[in-house]
C-alpha cells in the first residue's frame, strides 16, 4: 500500500501537464473547457501533435507506436489530457480499430492503415450498431456476399458519431446467414467514397449533428478488406468493445467540469443545500478515480477487467450529474440556449441545456448502463 | 500509488481470517456467544492478543506492534466479515488509540500493556445523554455535562455517560469530560472505582453498552494537565472512523456474496430467482457500492498512515460518507432480496445489517460527514488523491 506517486511517476505527471498544457493550441482546449463543438480540423490538430510526441497511441503494442507504460501512467496521461481541456485521440482511431487491427489484421494490413490510423490520417467512422441491432448487436443484418475477389455490402448502420468527417468505416457484417448469429459475423473495412454508400445526417435532441446513419447500396469492397478471417467478427467485437469500456470513465474531464460549475456557481455556492449536493458528487467521482487506479481496468489477453463495467457505470452517471448541475446552477437563463453573440447572459448558460441533453447518451453507447448491470452480474457475481 | 497489499499485510489478514473463521465462521456460534455477557468470547480476545492483533497500533516499547491504520483496517474488515463481536474497534482502536495519543509515556506503559496483552478491557466513555430536544450537534469531539473538578488536587468526575459501548465489562475507562477552565480533558477511571455505578444492557447489533453514572468518581488526567484534548479526540475518532469502514466493508462483502448464493439457490415459480433481471440488476448495483467503498476505505487508511492529522481527519470524513451510503445500500437490498428469511435473528444477512447500522452511527453519520465537507466545498477546485486538495490546473 503506497498513497504516493513515486518520484518516477511524479515526474512523468509533470511531463504530461507541461506538455498538454503548452504544447496543444490554446484555442482549442479553451473551445473544450467551454463546452463548445470542436470541428474536424481540431481534432485531426490535436491528434498529429499528441502523435509527433508519441503520445497518440500508447496503449498500442510498441512496434505499432505504443509506449509499453504501466497502467498507472496510462491513467495519468488520460487525466491530465483531459483535466487540460485537450481533446482525446480520436476514440475511433485511438480505442476502436487501431487495437483491433494491431492484434487480429495481417501484417500487410497493419502496415497499411495503423500508421496513418494513429495520426488520423484516416478518420475512422464506426459501423456497428444497426436499427435493429442495438444492445443485441448480434442480431446485426447487414450482409456482405461474395463476388468473386469482392465482397458486396446491402444494409444500414446507424448512431454513426462524427460520421460526416469519416474517410473509412470499420464495419461488422453477416458473411454466414446460416451460421448461429454470433458465428456469421465478420469485419470489413470500407471505404466511405465507395459508390453506393450514403451518410444521411440524425439530429438530436441538443439540436446537433453528431451521429449518422450510413447506407449501403451493393457497395464493392475489395477481398484484402477483410480483418483476419471470415466469421470471425463478433471475436474482433468483443475484443474492441471491452477495450471500449476502459477509456470510458472520463474522471479528468468529469472532475475539470465539477471544478468549473463551483466557479461558475459564484454566489450560489452559499447555498448549503447546493454545497451538500457538490460534495456528495465530489465524493463519489473521488470514490470512481480511486477505484479507477485500484483496479486499473485493462485488456489482459483480450478481456477487459470486469470491473471496468463499474468505471463506466459509474462514471456515466457522475458525468450526466454534473451537466444537469451546471443546467441547474444556469436556472431560467438556461433556456436561451439559441442567443448566440448578442446576448446579455454568460456564454456557459447557453451551452447547459443542450449538454445535459447530449450526455444522456453516455449511459446508453458503450455497451448501455443496463448491459454493464448484466456484465457485473453475470461475470463478476457469477449470476 | 499502489492498493495491493504486501507479503506481511497477506499473512496478517490469513492469519486473523484463519482465528475468525474458527470462532464465528458457524454463524450459530456467533449467536451463542452473543447471548450470554459479555456479548464476546474472552478465549478469542486472548487468542487475538496472542496473535499481537490487540496490540497492532502501538509502540513496541509499551508492548504493542508499531503497525498502521493499514493493518489495522485489514483486521477490522477480517472481523467485520463474521460479524466478531470483540471489541476491537472500541477498546483498541479508539479508547487504546486515545491513550497511546494523550498518556505519558508512563500511562501507555501501564495502560496499553495489558491491554496489548489481552488482560484489560477499555471503553471510552463519551457520548453525553440528551432530552428533548436534542442537541443541536453530534458527534462533537467535546464533553459539557460531565465535569471534572480539582477541589484538593484529585480530579473528580461528575454526570452521566450514555451509551457507552462496553462500558460494563471495561475493566478501564477513558472519560471525556468537561474542564474547570473550559475545554475538555480525558480522564482514566477504573469500571469498578468508586463514585462509578455502571448498568450494562445488549444492543440490537449483539453488542453491550452502558449508562455510566459518576458521582465524584476519583480520576487520573490522562496527559498533561491543563490541556483541551478535543482535537486529540478528533484524531483518534478518525483513526476508529477508518477502521470502522473496514470493519463495514468486511460486513458489506459477505451480505452481497450472502446474497448472490442466496439468488442462485433459492427457487420461486420453478427458478432460481437470478432468473429474474430485476433482482440481479440491483445486486450489480451492490457490487458498485461495495466498490466505491473499498477504494475510498483502502484509501483513507493510506493517508492516516502519512501521519497528516488534517489530510487524515478529512480523509475519515470522505470514507465514513461513501461506507455510510453503500453500508445502507447494501444493507437495505440485503434482506429485500433475501426476503423474510433475512427478517431472522438466526440467519446471518439481516445480522450484518444490524451491525452495519450501528457502525454508521457509532462515529458519525453520513450526514454528518456531508455536513463538514459540504462546508469546505468553496475552498479548492478539483480534489486530487495523490496529492491532497489542489485546484485543478486548467485555463482561466
Amino acid at each position: 500500500m503506497q498513497l504516493e506517486l513515486s518520484a518516477q511517476d511524479e515526474a512523468f505527471r509533470q511531463e504530461m501537464r507541461t506538455f498538454f498544457t503548452t504544447q496543444v493550441s490554446p484555442e482549442i482546449r479553451e473551445t473544450v473547457i467551454a463546452g463548445r463543438e470542436l470541428g474536424r480540423d481540431a481534432y485531426v490538430e490535436t491528434q498529429r501533435t499528441l502523435n509527433a510526441a508519441g503520445l497518440a497511441v500508447p496503449h498500442w503494442p510498441e512496434e505499432w507506436g505504443g509506449r509499453g507504460w504501466s497502467d498507472l501512467r496510462r491513467h495519468l496521461w488520460l487525466e491530465e489530457m483531459q483535466a487540460a481541456g485537450v481533446p482525446a485521440p480520436l476514440p475511433f482511431n485511438a480505442n476502436m480499430i487501431g487495437p483491433v487491427l494491431a492484434q487480429f489484421a495481417s501484417q500487410e494490413m497493419k502496415e497499411r492503415f495503423l500508421p496513418p490510423t494513429a495520426n488520423l490520417d484516416i478518420w475512422w467512422s464506426q459501423g456497428f450498431s444497426e436499427p435493429d441491432a442495438g444492445s443485441d448487436l448480434a442480431a446485426l443484418r447487414t450482409t456482405a456476399v461474395r463476388d468473386g475477389d469482392d465482397w458486396v455490402v446491402n444494409g444500414q448502420k446507424t448512431w454513426t458519431t462524427l460520421g460526416q468527417y469519416g474517410d473509412w468505416i470499420f464495419t461488422l457484417v453477416r458473411t454466414d446467414p446460416e451460421a448461429k448469429k454470433q458465428a456469421g459475423i465478420s469485419m470489413l473495412l470500407i471505404d466511405m467514397t465507395s459508390p453506393g454508400l450514403e451518410v444521411r445526417p440524425i439530429q438530436l435532441i441538443d439540436g446537433g449533428h453528431e451521429v449518422n446513419e450510413v447506407w449501403f447500396t451493393d457497395v464493392r469492397v475489395p477481398g484484402e478488406n477483410l480483418v483476419g478471417e471470415v466469421n470471425q467478427g463478433w471475436t474482433m467485437a468483443k475484443f474492441l468493445l471491452g477495450n471500449e469500456r476502459v477509456g470510458v470513465a472520463p474522471v479528468g474531464t468529469v472532475k475539470r467540469n465539477l471544478a468549473r460549475a463551483k466557479r461558475l456557481a459564484g454566489p450560489q455556492l452559499g447555498d448549503p443545500l447546493l454545497r451538500a449536493r457538490v460534495a456528495e458528487l465530489e465524493n463519489e467521482l473521488l470514490a470512481l478515480e480511486l477505484t479507477a487506479l485500484r483496479v486499473a481496468a485493462h485488456s489482459a489477453g483480450g478481456e477487459p477487467h470486469p470491473a471496468s463495467s463499474v468505471l463506466k457505470l459509474k462514471g456515466t452517471e457522475l458525468q450526466q450529474a454534473v451537466s444537469e448541475l451546471v443546467l441547474d446552477l444556469a436556472g431560467p437563463a438556461g433556456y436561451a440556449s439559441g442567443a448566440g453573440a448578442g446576448s446579455d447572459l454568460p456564454e456557459w448558460t447557453q451551452h447547459a441545456a443542450p449538454a445535459y441533453l447530449n450526455l444522456r447518451k453516455a449511459s446508453i453507447y458503450g455497451g448501455s448502463n443496463e448491459i454493464q448491470r448484466q456484465i457485473i452480474a453475470r461475470t463478476i457475481l457469477g449470476l | 500509488m499502489d492498493f495491493t497489499y504486501d507479503d506481511e499485510q497477506v499473512a496478517l489478514r490469513d492469519a486473523v481470517r484463519g482465528l475468525a473463521t474458527r470462532a464465528y465462521g458457524d454463524f450459530e456460534q456467533r449467536r451463542r456467544t452473543v447471548a450470554e455477557d459479555p456479548g464476546f468470547s474472552e478465549k478469542v480476545w486472548t487468542q487475538l492478543a496472542e496473535m499481537g492483533v490487540l496490540g497492532l497500533p502501538f509502540p513496541e516499547e509499551v508492548g504493542g506492534v508499531d503497525a498502521g491504520p493499514v493493518e489495522v483496517g485489514i483486521v477490522a474488515a477480517e472481523l467485520g466479515r463474521v460479524l466478531a463481536p470483540e471489541p476491537f474497534l472500541t477498546s483498541v482502536v479508539l479508547a487504546g488509540g486515545l491513550v497511546a495519543a494523550a498518556g505519558t509515556a508512563q500511562q501507555q506503559a501501564d495502560v496499553l500493556g495489558p491491554l496489548s496483552a489481552g488482560e484489560s478491557i477499555l471503553a471510552f466513555a463519551h457520548n453525553e445523554p440528551w432530552g428533548n430536544p436534542g442537541p443541536a450537534a453530534r458527534w462533537v469531539p467535546t464533553a459539557s455535562t460531565v465535569t471534572a473538578s480539582d477541589p484538593d488536587g484529585t480530579w473528580l468526575l461528575s454526570g452521566v455517560k450514555e451509551p457507552v459501548a462496553q462500558g460494563a465489562r471495561a475493566d478501564l475507562l477513558v472519560v471525556s469530560a468537561a474542564l474547570p477552565a473550559g475545554g475538555t480533558g480525558l480522564f482514566l477511571v477504573p469500571g469498578d472505582g468508586p463514585g462509578v455505578s455502571r448498568t450494562g444492557h445488549p444492543t440490537y447489533d449483539g453488542g453491550r453498552a452502558a449508562r455510566i453514572a459518576f458521582d465524584g468518581a476519583p480520576a487520573t488526567r490522562l496527559g498533561a494537565p491543563g490541556v483541551d484534548q478535543s482535537a486529540t479526540i478528533s484524531a483518534a475518532v478518525a483513526h476508529a472512523r477508518v477502521a470502522a469502514c473496514h470493519e463495514a466493508l468486511g460486513a458489506m462483502e459477505v451480505a452481497l456474496s450472502a446474497t448472490t448464493e442466496y439468488l442462485r439457490t433459492r427457487k420461486q415459480f420453478g427458478v432460481p430467482l437470478a432468473t429474474f433481471q430485476a433482482l440481479t440488476f440491483r445486486a450489480a448495483d451492490m457490487y458498485v457500492s461495495l466498490e466505491l467503498a473499498r477504494s475510498l476505505t483502502q484509501w483513507a487508511a493510506m493517508v492516516l498512515a502519512t501521519g497528516d492529522r488534517e489530510r487524515g481527519t478529512e480523509a475519515a470524513a470522505r470514507a465514513g460518507l461513501q461506507v455510510s451510503r453503500s453500508g445502507r445500500h447494501i444493507g437495505q437490498e440485503a434482506i429485500q432480496l433475501h426476503g423474510g428469511i433475512a427478517m431472522t435473528a438466526e440467519y446471518l444477512v439481516g445480522n450484518l445489517t444490524a451491525r452495519l447500522t450501528a457502525l454508521d452511527h457509532l462515529l458519525g453519520d453520513g450526514h454528518h460527514h456531508l455536513t463538514t465537507l459540504a462546508a469546505g466545498v468553496g475552498g479548492y477546485g478539483a480534489l486530487d488523491p495523490l496529492a491532497g486538495r489542489s485546484e485543478a490546473e486548467v485555463p482561466h
